[in-house]
């Protein structure tokens, strides 16, 4: 990798200035030099290669960039990868545990909230902090709560009853 | 492992578990939901070199000068590329889907804001951009041509100099229908009612951009190019014609593709841009283009001025349609559409409906926008030719003060009408339209609805109750008439078992989320018996599957998939032959029980498909003339289009102090023939819907005078986000397509065609206090309350 984001034992470009980061990517430590300008989104994207992060405006508007900051939702193309040093991210490559999927992602399979999957990744972790939040959220919650993340696939009303499937089995989860 | 004596698999032919058609889980989901989908922004390869595209700020202009040297200069920048470049190598121009020309880089001359001027190629796309930067323009300024109306004006510029003996700005026109018979009975009708209405500019907007990698080996003159395209093996055949490169040579990979919508069909210069950039460097490059990009340069929807004229008796008999157009192309003509339907399939304007004469005449024109047209689900411009009968109908109903369900109801064409060809020569393949309209009426309690409305308008509130009955055409199409640069629409499909009784299918469709490796999947377990889950879809690889036209149009079910149930259907009368020589009885003695034959009258003698295909890779003596091993392949012509159908009523309250509408519900019921999975075509139809609502009242790519691009970005380019659309309520008939070898009619484009109609009904039929008769989309709040007060202007 060139310039934008360097392997800390890789000597970056001399006349570029960067900056060491360290941020804990789904559970792991990762280290590395980045320019000061370098959007979150793409040190995820090509410095990390965890690709299942994705952009699809450069307006903060679609929300299929986002993934848990400290737990919460952000959008990672409107946060420079210097501003994630020492916090903790997630992404959807962290959703699933070692053997079994996440029950977000099992919802959006069987209640068939996802086409193309383009904002997929964003949408189940935005849906990951509201459930997190409310655990028993109502149809119109969950709408509210996806209202930063454009779907051009769905019309929603699948990714709304992917969520409430979730809910349902988290709850489910929780209480045995 | 199988051994060819116990199945692998066993199965039930139910919903839960489907051996073929029916409700079943995508297979396509697993890697999406664990981010490992394969986007084309993924791919990073050793040495990959990153473009960027400089674009035009003005409209209209001449190019004085382009100054690269700093650019150059810079420590991380590879290559810059301007016009004349690409001029020396023959490459400054490409031809259009349309036999129209469009510069890859502009030489001269600027033809619409946003257009491609040069690129820069750099080892990251930070640095591309910075570089962008430092390259200086001079341009100047030439008078502007923004709105159709005024193109054709003596005074207008003539935007394509470049087009030999050109002194206006006529695209084409075109015509269809029989002009002396429709002004006859529009001269004797009792009832006529014209309207202007305005498909405005919009854009398909899908999530992910469209870009590129390309990578060419320099020692054996192979290229590949990974691209965001709906149709990779016409890609590759244009690539050769454009580019010279042997075709054989060229191989396009279309990896998973975050939505197309049409907005992924045409060649964009950007991917002409990164194989050049690719054959020069030597190494591989990448251009992923942004929002800001795709908003402004690639294929927009719509913006046809539509004046339509209907006419009918006082009882309401609706006797023929009258429609002038005028198109607006943008600078280059870049239709998407088959050689010889310019205008598309916009002919199939009259709809639903039983009528005597119907005549259209359009006029397209260049004005300094970005091209396109053809994009958005619409079918070829069926989307348009819906629009504008859906709402003369109701234009039509108001005059005559009928339930504009009675009349459609009255004039809708009968089921024993079909196979129908219309007024304009469209062949309807089948229909049963007052089913599906009844399915509709019942899931919305229609005449609850009417009491509600009528209530509430009592108190002052404003709801409105919109229609629409659609025809839709889609599955291009018939070898003699539909071709795309010469190309037939044809698709192939190559099925292949292998010995241990599994499956690979190769298709030329090309899927954006449409379910494909699940659905055609089914199409093929369905016909050989053998699970889906043992069938692997292979699609988007030029040198992995056969020669087709791609997905578009709504084309994939009715020709892809028709080849995929022929070619099942081919290797299951090879397997036939097989089973014949194995159990030693003649052909006629078996028959065929999905997964099996059997001995006819002896039950015990059986052969699975697995067993067979085993058996056919083995080494027992083959019938005379007849190969080992169990595939085949075909390319297949459909001989007509399918023509699915939809009833669609929406439910819509307008707030009376800020024009603000809420879309409270919205029935859709689709006739779309066999249902191949109910799941996916209720998410294809829950999406469609949430176009319409987008299309209706929120979405329009708009210009200023000045020819400035005004929705450039997705803060003023809006899209329905989870909040603006209801839960939808489908329902569905079956109608099955008489021609297609499953019955199956196309779908996906079926819920974006015919939602906007009805929700623009909706609105109209809200503010009948108000004495609206016609508002242009889209409703937004402001647009609506200048029509509520009696300013309503056409969108711009």
């Amino acid at each position: 990798m060139s310039g934008l984001f360097e392997e800390i034992h890789e000597q970056p470009a001399a006349d570029v200035p960067t900056r060491r980061v360290s941020i804990t990517v789904n559970g792991d430590k990762r280290v590395a030099q980045v320019e000061p300008r370098l959007l979150l989104a793409h040190l995820l994207r090509q410095g990390l290669k965890l690709t299942g992060t994705h952009t699809g405006c450069d307006t903060t508007n679609c929300g299929a960039c986002t993934v848990l900051f400290d737990g919460k939702p952000i959008k990672s193309c409107t946060m420079l990868a210097v501003q994630a040093d020492g916090h903790e991210v997630t992404t959807v490559e962290g959703l699933a545990g070692a053997s079994e999927l996440h029950p977000i992602q099992e919802g959006f399979k069987d209640e068939h909230g996802l086409q193309c999957g383009f904002c997929t990744p964003g949408m189940m972790l935005a849906a990951k902090a509201l459930l997190e939040e409310n655990p028993d959220p109502t149809e119109d919650e969950v709408r509210w709560a996806l209202s930063g993340n454009l779907c051009r696939c769905t019309g929603y009303q699948n990714i709304v009853k992917s969520v409430m499937w979730a809910a349902k089995k988290m709850q489910a989860q929780s209480a045995s | 492992m199988n051994t060819g004596e116990n199945p692998p698999t066993q199965f039930v032919d139910n919903d839960l578990k489907p051996v073929g058609h029916g409700r079943m889980l995508r297979k396509e989901d697993a890697r999406f939901i664990r981010g490992k989908g394969r986007f084309i922004d993924d791919i990073q390869l050793p040495g990959m070199l990153h473009l960027a595209i400089l674009r035009a700020p003005i409209a209209h202009g001449r190019i004085v000068s382009v100054d690269v040297t700093l650019a150059e200069a810079h420590p991380k920048v590879k290559l810059v590329g301007t016009g004349a470049m690409l001029a020396e190598h023959g490459l400054a121009w490409m031809p259009t889907l349309a036999n129209d020309v469009q510069p890859v880089l502009a030489t001269d001359k600027i033809h619409f804001q946003w257009q491609e001027v040069a690129f820069v190629v750099a080892d990251d796309r930070y640095a591309a951009q910075d570089a962008l930067e430092l390259i200086d323009v001079e341009y100047e300024q030439l008078p502007v041509v923004v709105n159709a109306r005024t193109a054709l004006e003596a005074s207008a510029p003539v935007i394509r100099d470049d087009l030999a003996g050109k002194t206006d700005n006529r695209c084409f026109d075109w015509e269809t229908g029989d002009k002396q018979a429709t002004d006859a009975v529009f001269a004797r009708a009792e009832v006529v009612v014209g309207q202007e209405m305005v498909y405005p500019r919009v854009h398909p907007a899908p999530l992910e951009t469209c870009g590129a990698v390309a990578n060419y080996d320099p020692i054996d003159g192979d290229l590949t190019l990974w691209s965001t395209t709906q149709a990779p093996h016409a890609h590759r055949t244009l690539y050769s014609m454009v580019a010279g490169l042997p075709e054989h040579k060229i191989r396009v990979i279309s990896p998973d593709i975050g939505g197309g919508f049409g907005n992924k069909v045409p060649i964009y210069p950007g991917y002409l841009c990164t194989i050049v950039a690719s054959m020069l460097t030597g190494a591989p490059v990448k251009w992923t283009e942004d929002r800001f990009e795709n908003l402004t340069s690639t294929a927009f929807a719509r913006d046809y001025v539509m004046h339509g004229e209907i006419a009918a008796t006082k009882a309401g008999r609706i006797l023929a349609i009258r429609t002038n157009v005028l198109a607006d192309h943008g600078a280059f003509n870049g239709v998407a559409a088959p050689t010889k339907y310019p205008a598309g399939f916009f002919g199939v304007f009259t709809g639903s409906y039983d009528i005597q004469a119907a005549h259209c005449a359009m006029t397209a024109v260049y004005t300094n926008k970005a091209p396109g047209g053809v994009a958005y689900s619409c079918s070829f411009r069926v989307a348009e030719a819906v629009y504008l009968i859906e709402r003369l109908v109701d234009c039509l109903a108001d005059q005559l003060g009928m339930d504009p369900v009675e009349l459609r109801l009255l004039n809708l064409l009968k089921p024993d009408q079909f196979p129908y060809t219309s007024m304009t020569g469209w062949i309807y393949d089948s229909g049963d339209y007052e089913s599906t309209l009844r399915e509709a009426l019942k899931i919305a309690d229609y005449a609850g609805l009417r009491r509600e409305q009528a209530e509430k308008r009592a108190s002052g509130e404003l709801m409105g109750i919109g229609v629409s009955v659609f025809t839709e055409a889609v599955g291009a199409g018939p070898r003699k008439d539909m071709d795309i640069l010469g190309l037939g629409m044809a698709d192939g499909a190559q099925l292949c078992l292998y010995p241990t009784g599994t499956a690979v299918l190769r298709v030329s469709c090309q899927s954006q989320g449409q379910g494909h490796e699940t659905t055609f999947a089914q199409i093929v377990a369905e016909e050989i018996g053998i699970p889906p889950a043992d069938i692997k879809v292979v699609h988007g690889d030029t040198d992995l599957s056969p020669f087709g036209m791609g997905t578009y149009g709504s084309r994939s079910t009715p020709v892809s998939g028709a080849a995929a149930v022929l070619v099942a259907r081919k290797v299951r009368d090879k397997a036939h032959l097989f089973a014949a020589t194995m159990l030693e009885v003649t052909v006629a003695d078996l028959e065929w029980r999905k997964g099996s034959f059997h001995v006819i009258g002896d039950p015990a003698k059986s052969l699975t498909i697995q067993q067979i295909a085993k058996w056919a890779y083995g080494t027992g003596q083959l019938p005379d003339g007849v190969e080992g091993g169990l595939e085949a392949h075909i390319h297949y012509h459909p001989e007509n289009l399918t023509y699915p159908n939809g009833a669609y009523i929406c439910v819509v309250d307008v707030d009376p102090g800020t024009a603000v509408v809420t879309v409270r519900r919205f029935i859709a019921v689709d006739d779309c023939g066999t249902r191949i999975n109910p799941m996916i075509i209720e998410g294809q139809v829950h999406r469609g819907l949430t176009d319409g609502v987008g299309m209706a009242l929120m979405e329009m790519i708009t210009f200023d005078e000045d020819g400035n691009c005004l929705a450039a970005s997705l803060m003023d380019y809006l899209l329905p986000t989870a909040l603006e659309v209801p839960d939808w309520e489908t329902g569905f008939t079956v109608t099955p397509s008489p021609h297609h070898p499953i019955g199956a009619k196309g779908i996906g484009e079926c819920a974006t065609v015919g939602s906007p109609p009805a929700i623009v009904n909706a609105v109209v039929d809200a503010l009948k206090p108000y004495g609206l008769r016609h508002a242009d989309m889209p409703l937004t709040p402001s647009r609506l309350w200048e029509a509520m007060n009696g300013n309503a202007q056409p969108p711009m």
